[in-house]
Formats: structure tokens, sequence, C-alpha cells
């Protein structure tokens, strides 16, 4: 569905997108996750037709966004960043005005308008002057006019910036619907967000694809060699007498907890999974464990872990 | 078409949900109605008082003012707001061509300026039947009037509408476009002041001068020469808007 090669971006004294290469499929749902300022918008902008590129190609179902520029905007549901609205204008008339411009005829307009209304929840807002509604239902709007024209791909800027919960929510699920039918490529800098809506991540920084993979995979690959947490009631020495023959244990780490509790840190020699082996030794001793897992590395980490290193290679 | 139709409604809808559209309105009113006093003033103490058109269009200062100071507020917030809003984005990410956007813009402006006019146009015709002096108010000297605040109106609103694609300052528009406009506007008094039997320089000045223009058409003239004078400082000037707006799409 999308085809980027060699997109660079230069604005007069600063490179925001420099040379960056990813394909999105059809039906996926993409997550653009970078620091403010990585060159996710300008990228978005770029795929939306909305500017030009310094060199790189964009394809868009195929069709190129520089020379078929109409043919992309037709097939694109774009909401650019703070999904900008005329606020003076209802809700049913604005979605109506954003059809025809582009391309619907009026009765088709009417009948997608409909559509939408139902599909993002605004029937009770749609005679209400967008000024009026809060922040989570005109961002129901940006996404209403996003999908008006049936596009093949939606592409969105920050959907979700400044909502509160239960918006984020609300948001976030009709987003994850949209994801059925559609392409959809998002940006964001909220973590969790990718992590329950997207299928597949993009890290980008400082114009750079630092990332590209499942959202699993990712978590997998950068997960610390499957060190094991447990807080175990026994006292320090008993605990490293029990676990210092091991074979499968490399290193143990002992720290007091509150109560008569130790926190045990295992880490394995060959990465294999510690957690029977620790349940094992605690039913034999039979001491007492009021915890044991195998913490795993959140996106957040692999984020800052990625975006920390300033000459980040390719990964 | 329509698309240029639902574009243009949408010009018009933003101006009058708009409080500067009221402004607007409120200024034309307020300086007609200083016309006006003027106007009847002249009627009662002129024992052969000039036809209205030429009291209000060609001797007063009134019609400028409201031209001058009307024009660039009209025509301020059509690229400028926009683009401080994000909306411009939205806009030119659909399918729609350039020179739709440009004359929509334009259009609108048009339609919203020349409605401001109509009440004015209600009041004099009004004078005409309470003066029960019909040869003060010939009807070819008001269609000339019709034409002179369209013509002169279209190129003053170009200029707006080329002001505001430069920028996302809807001040910083509205200064460009008052600043030309008053450049015009003086330089035109000095030569339409100047005898035409003059230099050439002289001459030319007088052909190109709005004031001149509006002499014209107050007394029923319709010359061509200021016909295409003002359509083609209208069309060059929406033409540099489309110029700019695609260098800013493609550059």
């Amino acid at each position: 569905m999308i085809e980027v090669r060699d997109l660079t971006k230069r604005y007069p004294g600063r490179t925001a997108v420099d040379g960056i290469s990813f394909t999105v499929g059809r039906g996926e749902v993409v997550g653009f996750l970078g620091p403010n300022g990585a060159g996710k918008s300008t990228t978005m902008r770029i795929l939306s037709s909305f500017m030009p590129a310094t060199s790189g190609t964009v394809r868009i179902a195929g069709f190129d966004v520089f020379h078929q520029p109409d043919e992309v905007r037709r097939r694109i549901g774009y909401m650019p960043e703070n999904n900008p609205l005329h606020i003076d204008m209802r809700v049913r008339d604005y979605l109506k005005f954003r059809a025809r411009l582009k391309g619907l005829g009026l009765g088709r307009s009417r009948e997608r308008v409909d559509r939408v209304i139902e599909q993002c929840g605004l029937k009770d807002v749609e005679k209400r002057i967008i000024g009026q509604l809060s922040k989570g239902y005109r961002q129901r709007v940006g996404l209403a006019d996003a999908l008006v024209h049936e596009p093949d791909l939606i592409i969105l800027d920050e959907p979700t910036i400044g909502l509160d919960p239960h918006q984020l929510r609300s948001v976030r699920a009709l987003i994850k619907e949209l994801g059925r039918q559609h392409t959809v490529l998002l940006s964001t800098h909220i973590l969790t967000e990718v992590e329950m809506t997207c299928s597949r991540v993009l890290i980008l920084n400082q114009g750079r694809i630092l990332a590209a993979d499942r959202v699993e995979d990712l978590e997998s690959r950068f997960s610390q060699d499957g060190r094991v947490v447990a807080e175990i009631e026994a006292t320090p020495e008993a605990i490293r007498e029990a676990f210092r023959d091991l074979p499968e244990v490399a290193s143990i780490d002992i720290q007091a907890a509150a109560g008569r509790f130790q926190r045990v840190a295992l880490t394995p020699r060959a990465g294999e999974d510690l957690r029977p082996l620790v349940f094992e030794q605690v039913r034999q001793q039979d001491w007492g464990l009021r915890e044991l897992t195998r913490p795993r590395l959140s996106l957040e980490d692999i984020f800052i872990h990625l975006t920390q290193k300033k000459k980040g290679g390719g990964l | 078409m329509g698309v240029f139709l639902t574009l243009v409604r949408r010009e018009l809808g933003a101006a009058f949900n708009s409080l500067t559209g009221y402004v607007v309105v409120a200024i034309t009113l307020l300086l007609a109605g200083f016309g006006l006093m003027d106007i009847v003033q002249r009627l009662n103490s002129d024992r052969t008082p000039s036809p209205i058109p030429e009291i209000f269009f060609a001797d007063g200062i009134v019609f400028w003012l409201i031209l001058i100071l009307t024009t660039p507020v009209i025509t301020m917030r059509t690229f400028a707001s926009e683009k401080a809003l994000g909306t411009y984005e939205a806009l030119m990410t659909t399918p729609v061509g350039e020179w739709q956007v440009v004359l929509a813009k334009f259009t609108g402006s048009l339609t919203f300026y020349l409605l401001s006019w109509a009440p004015l146009i209600g009041v004099l015709i009004v004078l005409r039947q309470v003066t029960h002096q019909p040869q003060l108010l010939d009807p070819w000297a008001m269609c000339g009037v019709l034409t002179g605040i369209a013509c002169i109106g279209s190129t003053f609103l170009s200029i707006g509408v080329f002001a505001s694609s430069l920028t996302r300052s809807q001040i910083i528009a509205a200064m460009t476009s008052l600043l030309i406009g008053i450049g015009m506007w003086t330089i035109s008094l000095r030569f339409s002041q100047t005898d035409t039997t003059g230099d050439r320089l002289g001459r030319l000045m007088d052909h190109l001068s709005v004031t001149h223009h509006m002499q014209d058409f107050a007394r029923g003239v319709l010359d061509g020469r200021a016909l295409v004078f003002h359509l083609s400082v209208t069309f060059f000037f929406l033409f540099l808007t489309q110029r700019v707006i695609e260098m800013r799409r493609w550059k």
C-alpha cells in the first residue's frame, strides 16, 4: 500500500527526514513512533502529498505522490497534526463540505456522511457547532472526515493527543476498528497506544528509522536475556546455597525486601526459562514465595534504549 | 463546478460566521452614514446640486475610505487564517485544484464585498424618491457606479487575496494590502488632478488613476480601457496567488 524509498526532506539548515525506506502492506495498522521532532509529521505530510520531498520516491496504492498527487489524495484519508477543523461549522455540514471537496457527488456524499456519523458515534452531536464540542468529539469528527470518501489508506498524525483517559479509550477503540477494513498509518509518541492499536511499529529518531518490526518481536528481541525475579521468604545464605550449584544459573543477586523476604534476581546461562526451577527449589525447601516473574522489556524501554544512542544504526 | 461552489459557500459561511464580517458591514454603514450627511447638506445648500453619484463616488472620499478599509479586512482571512489554523493542510490534501481554491476565495470575497454595499445603494434609491428630482440619480450613472464598485473592488480584493496567500498572519496580510491600497489611492489622487495635456508620464498615470476611473464611472461613462485595466490587474494578482500556492505545494 505504501512504498517509501530513500525519502529525504531537507529544510534550510536541517535534515528532517534522512533517507528512510519502508513499506506498509494492505490491511496493516502501523505505528509511527518517535520523539518530538523525529520527522514523523514531515514524513506524513509528504505521504499525503501536502509537500514534496527533497529526494526519494513514495508510491501509495501504486501511484507516485509527486507525479499523480490527485490520484493519491483521492485514496488517502489524512488527519493532520492537531486535527484542524472549521470550528464555526456544524458537524454534519462540515463532513458534507469535506466529502464534496474530496470529489463525492451530492447523493453519495449524503450517504457517506450518514454512514461515518454513525460509525464514529457522532449522531448526538451532528447538528452542533464544532467549536462547542469536547476534544474527544472533535477528534471523532477528524476521523470521520478522514473516512468519509472511503480511502484505502488512513494517515493519522497524533490522533489521540490531549485527550482524557475516557476519550483516549474510545478513540483508540475506533482506530482499532478502522484497522479491520483499512490500512492505517498513525503517529504518536505514546507507547502504550502503539502496543494497543498497532500490528507493526516503525521507530523514528532524527530522521532515520531505528527499528521496524512487530511489537512482540521487538519486545522479545530486546528483552534482557531471560532474567527471572522472585521474592522468597528465607535467609540470603540459604537461597545462595540452594542455587549456587545449579548449572542453569549464571549469576544470582539477592537484596532484602519488605518483611522477611528477599528479592532474588537470577540470570540463566543460556537463555532458558528459570521459573519452573525456582518454583521447584522453593517447594523442596518449603520456603514462602510471593512473586515470581520474568520481566519483559516494555516498548517504552526499547524506545528509550534506541533513541538515547545518538548514532543508532538500523537494528 | 460543484466543488467550486462548495468552496465559495464555505468562504461566505466563514465571513458571516465571523466577527470580522460584521465589523466590515459596520464600517461600511458608518462611513456611508457620514457620506450621506454630506450629500444631504450639499442637496440643501446648492441651488443646482450635482447628481448624487458624483457627490458620493467622485468628489467625496467616503467611497475610497470604505474601499481601502474594508477590502483588506474582507480578504485577510482567506489564506492566512486557514494556514494559521491548519485547515489549509486539510484543504490542500484533498484533490482540489489550486485555481479552484484561488477563484473560490476571490469569488467569496467579492460576493461579500458587494453584499456589504447593498444597504447603501438602497439608501441612495430612497434618497432619489425623497428629493423628487430624478435627474439626481440617473439609472445609467447608477449602473456606472455599480460597475465601478465591482471593478475597482475586484482590483483591491485580488491584491488582498494575494497578500493573504503570502503569510500566516492575518494582521500582516491586512497591513500589506492596506498599504498597497493607500499607495494606489494617493498616487491616483495626485495624477487625476493634473491636466491631461501634460507630458507622457502624466497622461499614462492619468489612465491608470483609479480615482479618475471612478469619476468616469460615476458620470455613467463606461470606459473600456478602465474595465480592461481592472480586469487585468485582478487576473494578474490572482495568477500570482495561484503561483504562490503552487510553489508552496511543490517546492
